[in-house]
């Protein structure tokens, strides 16, 4: 990263009295940002190629390290502020496009932030989930409009291939390429010990994780990697992946340093050569289009596995939402602007696509206006950050939510925004095998299944709190939101009240 | 009439439909198998004996069987603001309807009944010539032709729309309610009752409770959670919940299980207040598919909170608490009468010496019917 007229953002600080010399840092750093200078016999560092990932703070035995943003500054401006005029040295250096990886750091409203939830008082008791059974678990996919009755008394209807959660959380697609396959590992096995499900990405399937299939959802994305009749049969669901909320309209991008031998096997791609998936789909050029690839796709797999069309928020959602609602897919997952990503375009990220919030209060009102709610579940994404957020998004209309970057951060990620370099010190968001090994699948696993508890147990609470026993009473009920600080026009896309109201 | 309300007016936008008005009550229903029409006076006793379950703000009664002269006749009872609401609706029911009796429902002067609308009654069948060429069938005709007076024509809203049955509510104690509709007058098979405990000022007419559609009545004690979840579902199916009471949402929900979807109403009951999983999973096999089937497809009309409702219909009646029971219901049964109750002291004061009495589990309806032959 070292780059014309830019200075380092940060700087690596060193406390010579706590540093042992054990190298510890040096040897870890997969950035080479720290550097034991032999003739002159010290211990040093490169602030450049420090992407402040705390690994070396981590893991120093006298924790003697702290990174500290740089106070070097540039004369201050609120219009051409420092990012703006880094940007420019780089695309100045490079003539590229820039490249970013997680989600926005950009100050959007979290509209999350603005809604506050609804508690009992008096006129009907909380429920105490110590107590008293609460009940989380969720069926995704169509439901039947109409039973019978059969001669001898039992119901009869025409049944649709739901997915069962123990927990409306469900863990959102990051292919194999992009994250590491102990990643994977600690993925599929985390789901299948929370009785949830995880995501394949676009990247194929690891053919050592085919026995984590009834936990897991394939996707088929529009490059295509990795997709073959015995990957669409292996997963519970699959996916098709139109858009993704990070970056809406453009295809993913994996850069060939990230491909080698596994990789390539499962993506079924040349190795080292970048994979870069088309902004379309090139067989979709419309909702009939989509229709035929969703028949497609249920055909080859006998009509056993719900399929599930994962779109970006983009402001037409609604429309674009009821037009698949109507396509025969199972269930549409919205994925909202500021989503992470393992690499977008900077431009794209920061500036296209619209809110989860909004979008998904406008699809599940636009459904329910079109009587047609019922024929398809909805999973929102795109930056759902706490139980919180997930209780909120399931009063707003959403059976369930995909979170990903939550997953990261529990397996270690600290957000360094540097997937894309594919140098990730956790382990994660890289394909060296070393660094890979620093990721223990069964640790991580451990820390993605507390992490979920955890939520799900603070899902429980809040329910109580509203005197709820049951998440389908929680679902689209919004008369348990009201917003604070929002516009009269906020809260009407909302579909919610002021607090206070 | 708790002094405390006493002169404050009641605001058009503080009537149910306006704001949504949490309320706590008292129930009571009986009924008697064997089709013996009992005297209104037992229902109007029992309510007497739970007066601290109400405020003063609403309370009414539905009888069933009590309009044997009219067996077959849509017996609409109407509150009117004023006399040009009136007109308006006669004219709109006679397009309709062959209408072949209409009065003034009798009524008697009573302390603590205040701002009473003009009620009014009419029986009549629906016109040979409208059935033949309405692409509904006949009862949702007559169901779309209520909610077409009650949200279209202004000071009128019709408040019971069944065969051989009638609401009869107010804004007062039950039992001055009872008093005000001359209800001694009346006799029937079924009769349900409500006294109301509103969380806040308003006290409409049309607010009081049993709610009815058709020959449905619901009496409900309790505030939903569920609620909005519940309303947004039922209204794809063309409901309107233009109350914004949970009896209003729980009735719709009856009707669209019981008789657009044809659920029996034990199933009814059990997709209001689903066995839990945990339970579902140790049934048997046939069983484990059927309470599966129905907590997913009908998810989104599971009822959370604390209920007990009374559910009156044409030939029977279901009790049933929400699956916690947070909500007291007792039931009772001597010789051919059934009864159930938010207390047992009202019970008791109607029947001193049931042959047996119990508390019905949560989730667990009480339904009661009557026997074969006997006339509805
Ligand atoms: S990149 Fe990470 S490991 Fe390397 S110096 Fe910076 S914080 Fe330490
Ligand atoms: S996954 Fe690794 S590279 Fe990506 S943000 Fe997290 S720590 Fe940084």
């Amino acid at each position: 990263m070292n780059e014309t007229y830019i200075m380092p953002d940060y700087e690596i600080v060193r406390n010579a009295e706590r540093c042992v010399r054990c190298m510890a840092c040096v040897r870890l750093c997969a950035n080479g940002a720290h550097i034991f200078d032999e003739k002159r016999g010290v211990l040093t560092a490169d602030d450049s190629k420090c992407v402040n990932c705390h690994y070396c703070v981590a893991n120093c035995p006298t924790k003697a390290i702290k990174i500290v943003r740089s106070d070097h500054c540039f004369k201050p401006s609120a219009n051409y502020t420092e990012d703006v005029i880094k940007d420019i040295y780089r695309q100045a250096d490079t003539g590229g496009v820039l490249l970013s990886s997680m989600g926005t750091t950009k100050s959007y409203p979290v509209y999350w932030d603005k809604m506050l939830v609804n508690a009992s008082q008096v006129t009907n008791p909380p429920i105490d989930p110590l107590r008293e059974p609460m009940e989380i678990r969720t069926f995704l996919g169509k439901k039947p409009e109409t039973v019978k009755y059969r001669a001898d008394g039992r119901l009869e209807a025409e049944t649709h291939p739901n997915l069962m959660l123990k927990t409306p959380i469900m863990f959102s697609a990051m292919s194999y390429g992009s994250i590491s396959k102990n990643a994977h590992i600690a993925l599929a096995r985390a789901a299948e010990e929370l009785g949830t499900f995880y995501n394949t990405g676009e990247g194929g399937l690891h053919e050592d994780l085919y026995q984590y299939g009834a936990n897991t959802i394939v996707q088929v994305a529009s490059g295509r990697f990795g997709v073959h009749p015995a990957y669409l049969n292996a997963g519970a669901a699959i996916e098709i992946k139109m858009g993704q909320g990070a970056k809406p309209g453009i295809g993913g991008h994996l850069p060939g340093s990230k491909i080698g031998e596994d990789v390539s096997r499962t993506r079924m791609i040349p190795k080292g050569t970048d994979a870069i998936s088309p902004a379309p789909h090139h067989d979709i050029y419309s909702i009939e289009d989509l229709r035929q690839l969703v028949f497609g796709l249920k055909e080859a797999t006998d009509y056993k596995k719900p399929v599930i069309v994962k779109i970006a928020a983009v402001h037409n959602i609604a429309a674009i939402a009821s037009g698949i609602a109507r396509s025969g897919a199972d269930i549409i997952a919205i994925d909202g602007f500021r989503g992470g990503t393992g690499a977008a375009p900077t431009r794209i990220r920061d500036n296209v696509g619209i809110p989860i919030e909004l979008a998904l209060a406008a699809v599940d009102t636009r459904l329910r206006d079109e009587g047609i709610r019922g024929r398809v579940g909805l999973v929102a994404g795109g930056s759902v950050r706490s139980s919180a957020d997930v209780v909120k998004a399931i009063a707003l209309g959403a059976d369930a939510v995909y979170i990903a970057t939550p997953a990261l951060l529990a397996m270690g990620c600290h957000l360094c925004r540097s997937c894309h370099g594919g140098k990730c010190n956790w382990g994660i968001a890289t394909q060296s095998p070393e660094l890979v090994a620093r990721l223990d699948p069964d640790v991580a696993r451990e820390r993605l299944v507390n992490l979920v508890t955890a939520w799900s147990r603070e899902i429980m609470e809040m329910m109580g709190g509203m005197g709820i026993n049951s998440i389908e009473a929680l679902r689209g009920n919004r008369l348990m939101l009201r917003g604070i600080g929002l516009t009269q026009k906020e809260l009407d896309v909302l579909g919610i009240r002021h607090a206070g109201e | 009439m708790d002094e405390e309300y006493d002169n404050v007016p009641v605001r058009d936008e503080l009537r149910e439909g306006n704001v949504r008005i949490p309320s706590g009550c008292a129930v009571f229903g009986c009924l008697s198998r064997s089709g013996r029409r009992m005297s209104a006076s037992g229902a109007v006793d029992a309510m007497t004996y739970m007066h601290d379950r109400s405020n003063g703000l609403g309370g009414g009664f539905a009888g069933y069987g009590i309009y044997p002269d009219f067996p077959d006749c849509y017996a609409f009872h109407v509150f009117y603001d004023n006399e040009h609401a009136r007109e308006e609706t006669e004219s709109f029911l006679k397009a309709r309807f062959d209408i072949s009796g209409m009065e003034r429902i009798p009524t008697r002067k009573v302390y603590g009944i205040r701002g009473a609308p003009l009620v009014w009654r009419y029986f009549g069948v629906l016109r040979p010539e409208i059935a033949a060429h309405t692409p509904l069938d006949e009862e949702e005709y007559v169901c779309r032709s209520v909610i077409h007076i009650n949200t279209k024509i202004k000071g009128a809203y019709v408040f019971s729309s069944g065969k051989n049955m009638g609401v009869f509510k107010g804004v007062g104690y039950p039992e001055d309610v009872g008093e005000y509709y001359r209800l001694g007058d009346y006799s029937g098979y079924c009769w349900t009752a409500h006294g109301r405990y509103p969380t806040n000022t308003p006290g409409w007419w049309g607010g009081a409770h049993p709610f009815n559609i058709l020959n449905y009545t619901v009496v409900h004690n309790g505030e939903i959670s569920s609620y909005d979840a519940n309303r947004r579902f039922i209204e794809m199916y063309g409901y309107k919940c233009t109350l914004q009471t949970d009896t209003e949402v729980i009735t719709y929900i009856i009707d669209y299980l019981h008789r657009r979807r044809g659920l029996t109403l034990p199933d009814v009951a059990k997709v209001i207040a689903p066995p839990f999983w945990s339970q579902i999973e140790r049934m048997e096999t046939s069983e484990r598919e059927r309470y599966t089937l129905l907590r997913n497809m009908y998810a989104s009309l599971l009822v959370t909170g604390p209920f007990s409702i009374i559910l009156g219909y044409s030939g029977g009646m279901m009790a049933l608490n929400d699956r916690l029971k947070l909500r007291g219901m007792v039931a009772a049964e001597k010789n051919d009468v059934t009864y159930v109750a938010s207390e047992e002291c009202a019970v008791r004061a109607v029947c001193p010496e049931p042959d047996r009495i119990w508390y019905p589990a949560g989730g667990e309806p009480v339904i009661v019917e009557l026997t074969e032959g006997n006339g509805k």
